[in-house]
């Protein structure tokens, strides 16, 4: 294979790998959904809480963060 | 309603970066970024202080006000999430950042500057909740599940806390009120007991 060919190949290879890469489509910031509407799959959320419900999503909240206090988890 | 934040007890950590592979691991973040990692002053010195650091989610952020093209956004919760569909990845972030928290993967086809990572409070982006669009972008979205960030509520000394930030300031006002400081906080006497024959 002479030096030309090899420039060319390799050229033509970087021209291709260019063509992966993704284009900037979106041209203003996405609106996000609430977090107490819950997931998609339910298949990893917690119980005890019910999705849509955003007072319940609070109190699950504050629930779980009880669990980062061994003061309420055990008697000192 | 809530407002998310995460406080860290340094005298409680240990350094032992369970946070940060909590986090790696919960969004499967890629090699050179760290939405979140382990700083420690005074490293080898006795009395040596280590603080889990990530994005603190500001209430007035200093990134959403430098970004040239608006992709942050604050939550009703309080946590500062971004699009990355619209960001750039000029880094300016990065610069505006005291906390060093936005991350720039190499994902891109030559290796460049990708656009920026940081930490969502395990809140996922503007994806849907919990869509393999939001995973592939921005990592699990645990508050959606009905849970509170993987790092705080995995760390093994508890002293990284995340939640709502009363909550997790009360909890923090508790301990610190339990414990008591200086001497009494570590040492030989809080680990193996004080000696007989004195006075506690």
């Amino acid at each position: 294979m002479t030096l030309k060919t090899t420039v060319v190949v390799t050229a033509l290879a970087l021209a291709l790998v260019g063509c992966a890469e993704k284009a900037q489509t979106a041209q203003t910031r996405k609106s996000d959904s609430k977090p107490w509407d819950g997931a998609s799959t339910t298949e990893f959320t917690a119980s005890g809480w019910k999705a849509g419900d955003q007072a319940s999503w609070e109190q699950q909240m504050r629930t779980r963060a009880q669990g980062q206090n061994e003061y309420s988890r055990a008697t000192p | 309603m809530a407002r998310m934040k995460f406080i860290c007890d340094a005298e409680r950590c240990i350094e032992c970066n369970g946070c940060v592979t909590a986090c790696k691991a919960e969004h499967d973040v890629p090699w050179g970024v760290n939405r979140r990692r382990v700083v420690t002053l005074n490293d080898g010195v006795p009395g040596e202080k280590s603080i889990s650091v990530a994005c603190m989610h500001c209430s007035d952020a200093p990134c959403m006000a430098v970004c040239p093209v608006d992709c942050f956004y604050r939550t009703d919760e309080g946590v500062v999430l971004h699009d990355k569909d619209v960001c750039i990845g000029c880094g300016y972030c990065s610069y505006a950042c005291p906390f060093g928290a936005p991350q720039f993967p190499t994902n891109g086809t030559f290796g460049l500057r990708g656009k920026m990572d940081k930490c969502t409070f395990c809140a996922g982006g503007p994806e849907a909740n919990g869509s393999d669009a939001e995973y592939e972008k921005y990592g699990r979205n645990r508050l959606a599940e009905g849970k509170l960030p993987a790092c705080a509520e995995m760390c093994s000394t508890k002293a990284l806390l995340g939640g709502d930030g009363d909550v997790v300031a009360d909890i923090f006002r508790t301990r610190v009120l339990q414990r008591g400081k200086g001497s009494e906080v570590w040492g030989w006497g809080t680990a193996y007991g004080k000696p007989t024959g004195t006075k506690s």
